[in-house]
């Protein structure tokens, strides 16, 4: 609250005396971000924006992962994770991100060949 | 992580425009994930029969490389065999 305070000093001596304590009269360009604060507003907004499509891919990841590999490695389910079951989840789980990884490849691989001579 | 998300109306009309363009990117880019995903949930489906090993077999890379082009093939086939029948119709 200090900036607050050091930057209301000056028009402290204009407030109106009424309802409101008079240090509340905000000025306007007090309010008004400066250009810096823009600036540095503009980065967080994007970076937030990015976090949250990055955070969403993740899950979106994890879940199919974890439903996949579930299917093909715990067949039936005992009363904990057997070593083999736990082999086959790690191995399972590596295999999902490398096919996620080839179709991510032959994804976009063809929509730039689609681009370039359509 | 703690701060919060800057609200967007505070933005003047310039900067509204570019982060609003921004934001478009990034829906593009999530609609492709989310194709990605799609692709990815079907063509492990198809390929990945065995138990998983410590990697891909040859086959396995190619047919889910195959998967993703000939689902694309299929669903320009099925576009244009609808277009056809509609042109048919037309015609007729």
């Amino acid at each position: 609250m200090s900036f607050l305070g050091s930057s209301l000093g000056s028009s402290s001596g204009t407030a109106s005396p009424g309802f409101w304590p008079s240090h509340f009269q905000c000025s306007e360009d007090l309010l008004k971000p400066t250009l810096e604060d823009m600036q540095r507003n503009k980065e967080l907004f994007m970076a937030s924006v990015r976090n949250e499509m990055a955070l969403l891919n993740a899950q979106q990841l994890i879940n199919k992962c974890n439903e996949k590999c579930f299917q093909k490695c715990v067949t039936k389910p005992g009363t904990s994770l057997s070593g083999s079951e736990e082999t086959c989840l790690s191995r399972c789980i590596d295999r999902y991100l490398e096919a996620f990884n080839i179709v991510s490849r032959s994804y976009t691989d063809r929509l730039k060949e689609r681009q370039e001579r359509p | 992580m703690a701060e919060s998300v800057p609200n967007f109306n505070q933005f003047d009309d310039a900067t509204k425009k570019e982060l609003s363009a921004f934001v478009e990117n990034e829906q593009a880019q999530q609609r492709l994930n989310s194709s990605i995903h799609t692709f990815t949930d079907m063509c492990w489906d198809k390929c990945v029969t065995g138990l998983p090993s410590t990697s891909f077999s040859r086959s396995e890379t190619s047919c889910l490389s195959n998967c993703v082009n000939r689902f694309l093939d299929s669903s320009l086939f099925l576009v244009k065999k609808i277009e056809d029948q509609r042109e048919a119709a037309a015609r007729s």
